[in-house]
């Protein structure tokens, strides 16, 4: 039996704004370690809005949520704001480098932020991780002078500098080319048999979803599958 | 919290926009420039301007008014104890203007621990005698070593040695208007008729201009010896004895006290120049109000600057967030962004206040009246670049403290989810 990294029980959200509607119902499901999770389904039918809920980002909702068996509702946005950088990594759609700083820097600030590991060893961390994904020659780079590709593969690192629980993916290759897509997926599928590496990745691309080992299927806030 | 981590957080955003930076600096650069010019300036001025007066008027005056006596002998009758005498036609008694037991009192004074300086003082009133014309004056008998010590009494010489008065015999400094109507010059002998009637020969050795016209149409100085013998007094003989003390604004309880103690009239500086206090305070206030009104608006500018660049750096603020930094993290970074152009904006600001006040305190400031100023004065006190300093520090803290807390509770999944 595997142990579960991440479980959510009968979580439950609202938008209020312009009316009430209700658009998560009653979702209870559980990630194990190890695996490689998409969750797919139509604009619109929740998925991301769950995806912010588990990420610890939003707290407004009705529910319980417990990452490595730690409820993580209730808790403070300073402690929200450690777990993130502790136990989860983020691949967004849109890249979200930070411009102002080199490709390395990008990689190295969660670890920085995280205290663990000294400057040099963090730098060192960063460097194995760009490596890794084939991207080393571009550390030294700017931001913003790196294609969108390869900005995606960097966010990638950046994801895994600290070494975390599991990472989570908003429509990572929603954004990229075939050719890409196609490295960004092989990249995770890597992770998760090399490394075992937990992956929940949010992606209404089909073919992407199908060779993952799991697929959540969700319809106007419900699980489906 | 890593705040090396902060810092360099800080410093990228800083340099990324580097030329916004610029401008946010440069407006506390100019207005700290500015507070610290105009305050040095103006205070060099007031002190100057006080400085006229103040400097050469004694903190605290002992000396013996002519006024009627209070105690007239019919309140000293045992028989009339009781009563409420009514006395009419009473007259001052002008006889004695010496300060009794001088000596004493001086040696005295100079046992008190409040007490910087003494100068004996003689006042006679003579005429001075050009020609057919007798122009009626005073000769103010002085120690010109305490004189010059402690009331600045040869900065006001413009020709001649001031301490001559004491080396040569019979000599005599003369106001600068009133050398003009007698045709005097240095080495030149004039002659002046006491009250008594007596002629006396003294020789000019220097020349002395306060600043004041009209007193410098009526005044002379000698030395005390050379005013006693003009007066025919004995070598005690004193009217005034000038006091200055450590700390001015306890001369009217120290006069207070000495009038008790010595049995003689005393005067303190804020009873004989009430004036001048209001005015300088005035004119620091303005002083004070215009530098800190530039300061203001300089906070504005950075206010509006932070919040642009929160606006831009919504993205980045976002993705921070996300990757683990708290809210209170990305207040400090800035905060820090905020403090960094206070603090170099300030820097920057107190050098040049110091360059400009410098350059003004070059040109050249010619005042017939103050012989020994020649440029603008400037009064380079450091508590004026504290204050400034402190002040850029201040406003821009409260300048960066709203877009901070701005940018502290910016919501990261708002920003993702837009996009």
């Amino acid at each position: 039996m595997s142990e579960i990294i991440l479980q959510a029980k009968n979580i439950n959200k609202y938008f209020h704004d312009p009316v009430t509607v209700k658009v998560l119902n009653n979702i209870t499901f559980s990630v194990n370690k190890g695996e490689f999770v998409s969750v797919t389904g139509k604009s619109g039918c929740g998925k991301s809005t769950l995806l912010y809920i588990l990420s610890t980002m939003d707290t407004d909702y009705e529910g319980e949520l417990l990452i490595d068996n730690e409820t993580m509702t209730h808790k403070k946005e300073k402690q929200l704001a450690l777990v993130r950088n502790q136990k989860i990594g983020f691949v967004f759609q849109f890249h979200y480098l930070l411009n102002e700083f080199s490709v390395l820097k990008n990689v190295m600030l969660p670890g920085l932020k995280l205290n663990k590991f000294s400057e040099a060893e963090v730098e060192h961390r960063a460097m194995e991780r760009l490596k890794m994904l084939g991207i080393q020659q571009l550390a030294n780079k700017n931001a913003n002078q790196v294609s969108g590709g390869e900005k995606q593969r960097v966010a990638i690192a950046r994801a895994l500098i600290n070494d975390p629980l599991i990472i989570m993916g908003d429509e990572p290759t929603g954004n990229l080319d075939k050719k890409n897509s196609e490295i960004v997926f092989n990249i995770f599928q890597e992770l998760a048999t090399e490394f075992k590496q937990t992956l929940l990745i949010v992606t209404h691309d089909e073919g992407f979803a199908e060779r993952t080992n799991r697929i959540i299927h969700m319809e106007d806030g419900n699980i489906v599958t | 919290m890593k705040y090396k981590l902060i810092f360099s957080i800080a410093k990228s955003l800083l340099l990324a926009r580097w030329k916004q930076t610029l401008v946010a600096a440069v407006g506390v650069t100019f207005s700290i420039t500015m507070f610290i010019t105009l305050l040095s300036f103006m205070t060099g001025l007031n002190k100057l301007l006080d400085g006229l007066i103040l400097n050469r008027t004694p903190h605290v005056r002992l000396y013996n008014d002519i006024k009627p006596s209070k105690d007239q002998p019919v309140n000293s009758a045992v028989a009339y104890k009781d009563y409420h005498n009514f006395i009419s036609s009473i007259k001052s008694s002008s006889s004695r203007q010496e300060i009794y037991n001088s000596t004493t009192i001086i040696e005295s004074l100079q046992r008190d621990k409040r007490v910087v300086g003494i100068a004996p003082k003689i006042f006679a009133q003579v005429f001075f005698n050009a020609g057919t014309i007798d122009i009626t004056g005073s000769v103010n008998g002085i120690d010109v070593e305490a004189e010059s010590n402690f009331f600045h009494f040869n900065d006001y010489i413009v020709d001649g040695r001031g301490t001559d008065i004491k080396n040569v015999a019979n000599s005599i400094v003369l106001g600068k208007g009133l050398a003009t109507k007698l045709l005097a010059n240095i080495d030149d002998v004039i002659q002046v008729t006491t009250a008594k009637g007596e002629i006396f020969q003294l020789k000019v050795v220097g020349l002395y201009q306060s600043g004041i016209s009209e007193y410098d149409k009526s005044v002379a100085f000698a030395s005390i010896t050379t005013a006693q013998k003009l007066l025919g007094k004995p070598a005690s003989y004193i009217t005034d004895i000038q006091i200055k003390i450590t700390d001015l604004n306890q001369a009217p309880k120290v006069a207070k006290e000495y009038a008790g103690l010595y049995g003689c009239d005393a005067e303190d500086i804020q009873t004989a120049n009430s004036q001048f206090e209001t005015g300088s305070f005035i004119r620091t206030l303005i002083s004070y109000a215009v530098g800190i009104t530039l300061l203001i608006v300089a906070g504005f500018g950075i206010y509006n600057i932070l919040n642009m660049m929160i606006y831009e750096k919504m993205d980045s603020i976002a993705i921070l967030k996300a990757t683990g930094f708290s809210g209170s993290d990305v207040k400090k970074i800035f905060m820090v962004i905020a403090l960094t152009i206070g603090f170099f904006g300030g820097l920057a600001g107190l050098l040049f206040g110091f360059l400009l006040s410098s350059g003004i305190g070059r040109i050249p400031f010619n005042m017939t009246a103050l012989p020994t100023v020649t440029t603008y004065p400037i009064n380079y006190s450091l508590v004026y670049y504290s204050i400034g300093f402190s002040f850029s520090l201040i406003t821009t803290y409260l300048a960066g403290y709203f877009p901070s807390r701005k940018a502290s509770k910016i919501d990261p999944v708002i920003i993702i989810r837009g996009k």
